[in-house]
């Protein structure tokens, strides 16, 4: 079969800026004209709808589905349930634990049972309502600590129902100390509330394989567990990325990969799954809740001598990425500050809540709130300013974290306090639009109170723990209309972040070409790994750079072998020598030749922890971001207008600086959000709010001006010194948010998002 | 699903008649949801989008009478002077978008506790009108509503309008949300000053299986305040005030916040806007629509 | 049943639409324009905001039967020709796209925005657009972008 009609572009604008520039994105033509392919915008000759059928309960038995009511309905064209996956009712990024459609039960709210694919959504809508789902409902397992601990509740798995539990110990754990500050914090469950939600089209394909259209974050990884669920080889399964509207964890984890394929072979015809909202909310993970038991201890003077912790965090029905959020979690625990001592014990566990993954600032939030809110406590605690105390303790080059593992890049943590502590803090309110509550007329400033925080975070960028990340990038350099024009080609996946951008910059500055077009990110060409971690302009960047100096050395093989002169550099269209001479005309040197080169990017090796101590260089790099928030409290109503919201953060070198920025200005939106209104309410299992009605995200008229201060200290073991950006102020603002709110109004705070009954004791 | 565009008033009403099953639709902003999240499959819609009488708004005997279409954006940018109340109220639904499109209209037939307009309009003693083949009639906003979601209409019966006594004092709405715009009402308030009457109006959102007024909070402050000769209020009677109105709620916990919370927020709302309409009367003015 | 609208200028006719359908859906999946985005179907994200006879609507909340004979004007409306419009050459150049999913809605509402008031203050534009969620922004840039067409638009005038 063919491909859609409507399908993923080929990006070729003519643009031009090298690294260090901020030019425009080569997407950004087609996105503002609303010509740009998004996954549900696809469309194909012959398409039906698919559409799944999930659980209305946490945890039940399944005795049997009976689907010939609506296989009969007129214009239904196939229902599938487990019977049909064709390969391994399996999947999982970490453990192979997730049904593609459940079998004998159902683990959480939303679990997929049966698919649907018919002529029109609104057929397969009332078709669904036709399927008999027989369910012997059981008590679901919900709290997260009684799950790591309680061995008398059910067993959801079969290895029981902790995923992953470790203990960090470093230096004595038992040390003593003048100041002891203890608390305990709670997170709620967040959404990435991406907008544009999970769609795609699968296209059965002559071979028996299927291509598959579709916005992801990381299109390898989703073809190994398709092609497994499917029983089919890998090269049969062809991903393509189609337009992506935001992703931030949520689409780590399969979603319509596999039953739009199911669909599609069965029925030997395009499928087109769309996602509307509600279903968004139960067809990814969220981020993990988390319960955390903190304890700070320091000398008079405010020098940390231990801290004990520990952390409980709840990943809902099946593994996905907890076993990463526990590692992340306790890895990052005490923050990015100088401990000598610590104990630190965490629990990633199964329960019939909704599944928890990745999402924007994996396992380093739930930390972050935690002793950011602790390290206040402290400075009440000793009479010290927030913002000193972090000073004093901050980590720097040659620090050993918790893990015992040595700094060995620039951490200029203290740096980054001092930065957004000097900014100009606002003027008082004078817009009647600017106190809290906005446009509802709440207050006039009666009861209005100001307050400042600080939200200071450590991040680990890119895989850890051993694993071997690395990402691929083909280069192809041609005279196309007399002009050299490189072809770069990736599976990265582009989720709004600017990836397509940056790999650009990186082929213009390295070939000194100004045409760069960008292939469609696919699987023919070798693995990116994902989206996720802040790491794609350090590894996709660092693959396209490889590819691209591979080239050159072919192109400077060329100069030598036609001109018997040793180049070094392409600039300009230009071949030259090391003494600035040019040697050749780049497109006259490759006349007619085509020159393709494949290479990866692999970062340094990191090692696993240890199973007893959790020592171990588990981190290839840090990401460190301080915020400072400024907030208006209406004490009296409880409500919050955060009027201000800085940022400082190292981002080693800015690729694309105006880029970096949207990184800082939409990260620093998501933990504002998480701190004052984002929340999935769940309660014995069921979702309460799974729509934009009652889950809320910021809007322009929550979210404050921001001054960004970027710092670009290199990491000497980074392609041109990079640093990942996406996470980090994703994680810092929540707790200065939080901060500034208990300094406006006295309270303990010991929960995130802060809802009005928190501040009113009602 | 039928789909019914009726030209004029005279064809919907029979329409309705004929069809009670049939679903009015205006701006769409409630029914369109529950078509989109299939919580509703009705017979028929109803558009009502091209009957020019509910797109309408102009005086009758002395008040004046908003079309039930009439959405919100014009609403506050037409009658903010004659209705500050409503206005203001208009100013808080959803987002300029549905301000486009929904209306007066559509808040009375969802009848949902938290739809925003009801406090102006039971503060403001509104009037609805209703039609049907069998002829129109005036209800009493405070008598519309009858359960969560329900109200007095008949099947065959449509919103036309609803009549409001021009604004003869200061008005104030307040509204709380989670989030500083595009936010459904945790709870909201209205109240008008009628001096005219010597008294005061007041309307809860939110608060109660219905919107409903306060009734001894009005009966209290029409006690209080001196019309003659007015002078500024004790804090005590602005607290009593709010008291008694968290005392007329009877709000859930539910997803958007307590009960708890409610009340003492209502009660907080209440002293804020009569101290608000009360300095206005006393200044003598009235303080631009918020 | 048979929609008759005007989209973008041009007469146009989508058949066998289901009467509970959306004039997003038929904008989307009837008459080829999928610019205007579904995100969350319920007035919450202004994805799909569309001037629908002159005033930005959100498309998912308009009944298809209820746009027939109406004049719809979507965001791949907005540029004329090759040349973008000014509002779209500001999100461009201020970067203020990153997903892009929320950029076609904001579009048509900056747009409504500086047509009626083309010298809005900051709150101002801020509670004109406070009907369009984006979750990549953080809305700074985008706040860039309308003050960028406010001036433009100021210099060409």
């Amino acid at each position: 079969m063919s491909a859609p009609a409507r399908s993923p572009q080929v990006l070729d604008d003519k643009i031009s800026g090298g690294i260090g520039a901020s030019p425009q994105r080569p997407d950004g033509t087609l996105k503002v004209r609303g010509e740009f392919a998004y996954a549900s915008d696809l469309w194909h000759e012959n398409m039906v709808w698919g559409a799944t059928l999930r659980s209305p309960h946490p945890h039940a038995g399944i005795r049997s589905i009976g689907i010939a009511k609506a296989l009969a309905y007129p214009g239904v064209h196939a229902v599938l349930t487990h019977a049909d996956v064709p390969g391994e009712n399996a999947y999982g990024l970490k453990h192979q634990d997730t049904p593609v459609l459940a079998e004998d039960r159902v683990r959480y709210q939303g679990e997929p049972v049966a698919l649907v694919a018919a002529d029109h959504p609104e057929i397969a809508r009332q078709a669904l309502k036709l399927i008999e789902v027989d369910y012997e409902v059981w008590e679901p397992v919900t709290d997260m600590e009684r799950a790591a601990h309680d061995e008398t509740l059910p067993r959801l798995h079969e290895n029981g129902n902790v995923v992953r539990h470790q203990r960090i110990v470093k230096g004595d754990p038992d040390a003593r100390a003048d100041v002891v500050v203890s608390g305990v914090y709670e997170l709620g469950m967040q959404d990435q509330a991406f907008l544009g939600p999970e769609a795609g089209l699968a296209v059965p394909a002559e071979d028996g394989g299927v291509d598959l259209y579709l916005a992801t974050q990381w299109l390898h990884v989703d073809q190994k567990q398709t092609a497994h669920a499917l029983g089919l080889p890998v090269e049969k399964v062809r991903l393509t990325l189609s337009g992506v509207g935001g992703a931030f964890g949520g689409r780590e984890d399969l979603s319509m990969q596999v039953h739009s394929c199911m669909l599609a072979l069965h029925l030997g015809r395009p499928v087109k799954m769309s996602y509307n909202r509600e279903e968004s909310f139960f067809g990814h993970v969220h981020r993990h809740p988390a319960r955390m038991y903190y304890e700070h201890g320091a000398t008079k003077d405010g020098d940390l001598v231990y801290v004990k912790a520990r952390m409980y965090f709840d990943g809902g029905a099946y593994a996905s990425k907890t076993p990463v959020v526990v590692g992340n979690g306790t890895t990052l625990s005490v923050g990015p500050y100088n401990v000598p001592n610590a104990h630190i014990e965490g629990w990633g566990v199964y329960s019939n809540n909704p599944t928890c993954g990745a999402m924007r600032g994996l396992g380093a939030v739930q930390p972050t709130y935690a002793y950011e809110s602790q390290m206040d406590k402290l400075a009440t605690a000793l009479g010290m300013d927030p913002a000193e105390l972090r000073i004093r303790n901050a980590m720097s080059e040659g620090s050993t974290t918790v893990t015992g593992q040595v700094v060995d890049f620039p951490a200029p943590v203290a740096e980054l306090v001092r930065r957004v502590r000097d900014m100009p803090l606002p003027p008082p309110n004078t817009d009647e639009l600017g106190f809290p509550g906005g446009a509802a007329n709440t207050t006039h400033g009666e009861g209005v109170v100001r307050g400042i925080g600080y939200g200071v975070t450590i991040k680990n960028i890119a895989y850890a723990e051993g694993l071997d990340d690395y990402s691929t990038a083909r280069v192809r350099l041609q005279v196309i209309g007399g002009e050299p024009t490189a072809l770069v080609h990736t599976a990265a996946a582009e989720v709004g972040q600017g990836l397509v951008t940056v790999q650009q910059q990186i082929a213009r500055s390295e070939l000194g070409v100004e045409r760069i077009t960008l292939h469609t990110s696919d699987t023919s060409v070798g693995d990116a790994g994902s989206s996720s971690a802040s790491r794609q302009t350090y590894l996709t960047g660092g693959a396209v750079r490889n590819a691209c100096l591979a080239v050159a050395e072919r192109v400077y093989a060329l100069a030598a072998e036609r001109f018997g002169v040793e180049a070094t550099n392409l600039s300009g269209g230009k071949v030259v020598a090391a003494d600035g001479a040019v040697v050749a005309d780049l497109a006259e040197l490759l006349g007619e030749d085509v020159i393709e080169e494949t290479r990866e990017y692999h970062h340094r090796k990191t090692y696993p922890l240890d199973p007893e101590t959790g020592q171990g260089n588990a981190h290839v790099q840090y990401g460190f971001s301080a915020h400072r928030a400024v907030v208006d409290v209406d004490t009296e109503l409880g409500l919050v207008k955060v009027v201000q919201l800085d940022c400082a953060q190292d981002v080693g070198k800015a690729i694309n600086p105006d880029a970096v920025l949207g990184q800082i200005h939409g990260g620093s939106a998501q933990g504002l959000g998480l701190a004052v209104m984002e929340e999935i309410q769940v309660t014995d299992g069921v979702v309460r709010n799974p729509s934009f009605t009652d889950y809320l995200i910021p809007t322009i008229l929550d979210m404050p001006p921001m001054r960004v201060d970027i710092l670009e200290r290199p990491d000497p073991h980074a392609p041109y010194g990079v640093r990942g950006v996406g996470e980090p102020p994703t994680i810092s603002a929540t707790p200065a948010v939080a901060n500034a709110i208990r300094a406006a109004t006295g309270l303990e705070l010991p929960r995130v998002p802060i809802k009005p009954e928190h501040l009113t004791g009602t | 699903m039928d789909f019914f565009r009726p030209d004029s008033l005279a064809e919907a009403l029979a329409a309705k008649a004929e069809h009670a099953d049939a679903v009015p639709i205006a701006g769409g902003t409630d029914v369109m949801v529950e078509l989109n999240f299939d919580h509703r499959r009705p017979a028929a819609l109803l558009d009502l989008g091209r009957i020019v009488e509910l797109h309408e708004h102009g005086r009758q005997d002395g008040k004046v009478r908003i079309g039930a279409a009439v959405p919100y954006a014009r609403i506050i940018d037409e009658l903010g002077r004659e209705l500050p109340g409503l206005a203001m109220a208009a100013r808080t639904v959803g987002s300029p978008q549905i301000r486009n499109r929904g209306s007066v209209g559509g808040n009375l037939g969802a009848a949902s506790p938290a739809g925003d307009s009801h406090p102006a309009l039971l503060a403001a003693n509104a009037e609805v009108e209703i039609a049907s083949i069998r002829g129109t009639r005036m209800v009493p906003v405070k008598d519309f509503y009858t359960g969560v979601k329900r109200n007095v209409l008949a099947p065959d019966e449509l919103i036309t309008a609803v009549h409001i006594a021009p604004a003869t004092g200061a008005q104030q709405f307040s509204k709380v949300g989670t989030r500083n715009a595009m936010v459904i009402a945790v709870c909201a308030f209205g109240l008008a000053l009628h001096p005219d009457q010597k008294r005061v109006g007041t309307g809860l959102g939110s608060a109660a299986p219905t919107p409903r007024p306060a009734t001894k909070a009005e009966e209290f402050i029409a006690t209080e305040l001196d019309w003659e000769s007015p002078k500024p209020l004790a804090d005590s009677v602005l607290r009593r005030f709010g008291a008694l109105v968290a005392e007329a709620a009877s709000p859930i916990d539910d997803v958007r916040g307590s009960a708890a919370y409610r009340r003492h927020a209502l009660a907080v709302l209440a002293r804020r806007t009569l101290g608000w309409a009360w300095s206005e009367h006393l200044g003598g003015g009235r303080r631009a629509c918020a | 049943m048979r929609v008759n609208v005007t989209v973008n200028g041009k007469q146009r006719t989508a058949d066998d639409v289901w009467p509970g359908e959306s004039l997003l859906y038929v904008l989307r999946e009837r008459l080829g324009l999928a610019g205007s985005k579904n995100a969350c179907e319920q007035g919450e994200c202004g994805s799909c905001t569309v001037y629908l006879d002159g005033v930005p609507a959100c498309s998912c909340l308009v009944a298809a039967g209820q746009a027939e004979g109406g004049d719809v004007r979507t965001v791949e409306g907005l540029a004329d020709g090759d040349r973008l419009d000014s509002v779209q050459q500001s999100f461009l150049d201020t970067g203020a796209v990153q997903c892009g999913f929320c950029t076609p809605g904001l579009l048509v509402a900056a747009h409504d925005l500086i047509e009626r008031n083309p010298a809005p203050s900051d709150p101002q534009i801020r509670e004109a657009l406070a009907g369009n969620l984006c979750r990549c922004t953080g809305y700074e840039k985008i706040m860039d972008a309308v003050r960028l067409a406010v001036e433009r638009k100021q210099a060409t005038t």
